[in-house]
């Protein structure tokens, strides 16, 4: 359980390196909203000290070199993707920090593994070089500039890469990416653009287009019973995705281990709410094991060296019905965890599941939950509706298993599982709960009507020519 | 913590607006693209047959088409008449996205929420020749989608894509 004491030392720690490599990237990132096809003496001035930053690593003489091809006008992909690790290194290190603080604060212990990466897909060398050449063209043009035309340029990209499952990442990524300029255009009328979001995914994408790039493969199998913790649910126009966070008891005296298993299906827009779980037709033990509660036996499931189980549903067989709460209760605070894989280091990827009891709910558009006069802010704005757990719910709770995240200098807990009064009777609920569909009559009963996700693949049956 | 004032230097931030669940049988496919709010609608009579239509504004007008992925026009929609699937595509399109949201895409100038959205288009609206082909294709593109598979490979980039509250 997170203590009042152990929230006071997270959020007490001041670090003042984090403010000043943020301060940098903020004044580098706005080079890419007006674009570096024009002279921008600030942009110099940022990419100067980009430069000095990095100067003690490996990226010293690239950077260095973009830094000054770039003030000359001589942009290509080489120097952008020079200036993207550097700003993705910054980033890594302000997650590094951030990371060591919440283990410090809640006594996490974390095992340094070997990571070990893939053979880079050479199929798609041509896919990632045609992402690149638009990523570079975005950079020189800007944000603010972007029309249909260009962001359609992206279409024949993303449907390359999205059959690959080596290229799924960045497929996923550029049709977040571009679903967000066509919703936000004109980019030059908005008020407060999201420089710094876009930046991150404008440099996500450099990173997962550079010639060479592999995935983070399995490194080992793990066997044990995995208790589940809670379900975190992702969700762009075109993806739905969930991760289940849980402890592997791998038997003896080993401690157990914090792990996740992502799972991932490509929707269309109007596939939301509750209906994307039927997207999720053959995952049967795990998404049973979700709606019921249970926990799930595995055997030599695979596992990547930063804690990802690569989930095969052969390998797990449900067991015996666990709560959750027990589960955070019992075993969350001796469990070890690992370390982000290298490339994914950035402040979004801190995901450290925790559990909260004994607080006092502080009632509000941002609720908080009061730890004995130190407050945390609770991120019910993650809540989704295909999910049974609601602002309310957690309102009315007095027990919670969620993960703290940091963004924008500030720490806040996404709830995943809450024990909560339902007609005054204490319930567990949790987003991952409607795995196997609705469990509320009313909400069955408006996706059974509207199944989109069948009458869909209907037209696809009868309309795509195969 | 106020939302609107950090928007800048946040890396998780909602910018696609929610849009509603709908049913598909009857207009299996909507968008707001191109200026237009174009879709596909299915065929009353024959389940192998679609129709594609559109409504943009153009020059100070609305103009709109409608024919089958084949091209032959719709019977229905000509001059200044709107066709049943017109009217279909409109209506799922306000449930989809919202009346303003639509209107404010077609440029309407006195919208009117209690009524269908055909009576806020400008008088007379203007039937337009245009290919189907385009908005087929993309119809076919958007199905292909579902078409791909389920993945369990860890997928990082979902931390920016959270689910966000409509609740």
């Amino acid at each position: 359980m997170m203590l009042a004491s152990q929230l006071e030392s997270l959020l007490s720690t001041d670090r003042p390196g984090v403010e000043d490599a943020l301060g940098l990237v903020t004044d580098l990132d706005a080079a890419l909203l007006t674009g570096y096809g024009r002279p921008d003496p600030a942009r110099d001035a940022a990419l100067a000290a980009l430069a000095s930053a990095v100067a003690a690593t490996p990226l010293a003489d690239r950077v260095a070199v973009a830094a000054e091809a770039i003030a000359a006008g001589n942009i290509t992909d080489d120097q952008l993707a020079a200036v993207a690790a550097a700003r993705s290194a910054l980033l890594g290190a302000v997650h590094d920090t951030l990371l060591s603080d919440v283990d410090t604060a809640i006594g996490r212990t974390r095992i340094e593994p070997e990571h070990v990466d893939a053979e880079p897909a050479a199929d798609l060398a041509a896919l990632r070089g045609a992402a690149r050449a638009w990523l570079t063209e975005l950079a020189i043009t800007g944000f603010t500039s972007v029309d249909e035309t260009f962001i359609g340029g992206t279409n024949p990209i993303i449907e390359g890469l999205g059959g690959h499952p080596s290229g799924r990442r960045l497929a996923v990524l550029l049709d977040g990416l571009c679903a967000e300029l066509r919703a936000c255009a004109p980019v030059a009328a908005m008020n407060e653009p999201p420089v710094r979001r876009w930046a991150d995914l404008w440099s996500r994408a450099q990173t997962l287009s550079r010639p060479g790039h592999a995935d983070v493969t399995s490194v080992e199998r793990i066997s044990g019973r995995l208790l589940v913790l809670g379900t975190e649910l992702f969700e762009h126009p075109t993806i739905f995705g969930f991760v289940v966070h849980g402890v592997v008891e791998t038997g003896g005296d080993e401690p157990p281990r914090l792990v996740r298993a992502t799972v991932t299906a490509p929707k269309v827009d109007v596939i939301t709410g509750p209906a994307m779980w039927n997207l999720i037709v053959d995952r049967p033990n795990l998404t049973a094991a979700l709606a019921e509660d249970r926990c799930l036996e595995l055997t030599d499931m695979p596992v990547t060296s930063a804690g990802d189980l690569l989930w095969s549903d052969d390998a797990a067989k449900p067991g015996e019905v666990v709560d959750p709460l027990a589960t955070a209760r019992l075993r969350l605070s001796d469990a070890a965890a690992v370390t982000t894989a290298p490339l994914d280091r950035h402040p979004v990827a801190i995901v450290e599941p925790v559990f909260v009891e004994s607080y006092k709910v502080v009632k509000g558009d941002t609720p908080k939950f009061d730890l004995g006069g130190t407050t945390l802010t609770v991120d019910v704005g993650r809540l989704s509706t295909a999910g049974p757990l609601t602002a309310k719910h957690v309102a009315a709770s007095s027990a919670c298993v969620g993960v703290l995240r940091w963004d924008a200098g500030s720490w806040t807990l996404s709830p995943l599982t809450v024990q909560t009064a339902v007609k005054r009777v204490a319930t567990v609920i949790h987003n991952g709960q409607w795995a196997a569909g609705p469990t509320d009559a009313k909400v069955a009963k408006a996706v059974e009507r509207n199944d989109s996700v069948r009458v869909l693949r209907e037209r696809a049956g009868r309309l795509l020519r195969k | 913590m106020d939302d609107e004032s950090d928007t800048a230097s946040k890396s998780v931030v909602q910018l696609v607006p929610p849009i509603a669940p709908r049913k598909l049988v009857k207009v299996p496919f909507v968008e707001l693209a191109d200026g237009r709010v174009q879709g596909v609608v299915s065929s009353g009579s024959d389940i192998a047959r679609v129709y594609v239509s559109w409504v943009s504004f153009t020059d100070g007008e609305h103009l709109f088409g409608c024919s089958t992925n084949n091209n032959r026009p719709c019977g229905g929609a000509m001059g200044n008449h709107l066709c049943k699937h017109l009217d279909s595509l409109l209506a799922e399109a306000v449930t989809m996205y919202g009346y303003d949201r639509v209107a404010r895409y077609l440029k309407i100038e006195s919208p009117n929420p209690d009524t269908h959205l055909r009576f806020s288009l400008t008088a007379p609206c203007i039937a337009g020749s245009r290919s189907s082909s385009l908005v087929f294709s993309r119809f076919l593109r958007y199905l292909t989608y579902l078409e791909l598979p389920v993945a369990t490979a860890p997928l990082a980039e979902l931390h920016w894509f959270p689910t966000t509250g409509v609740k």
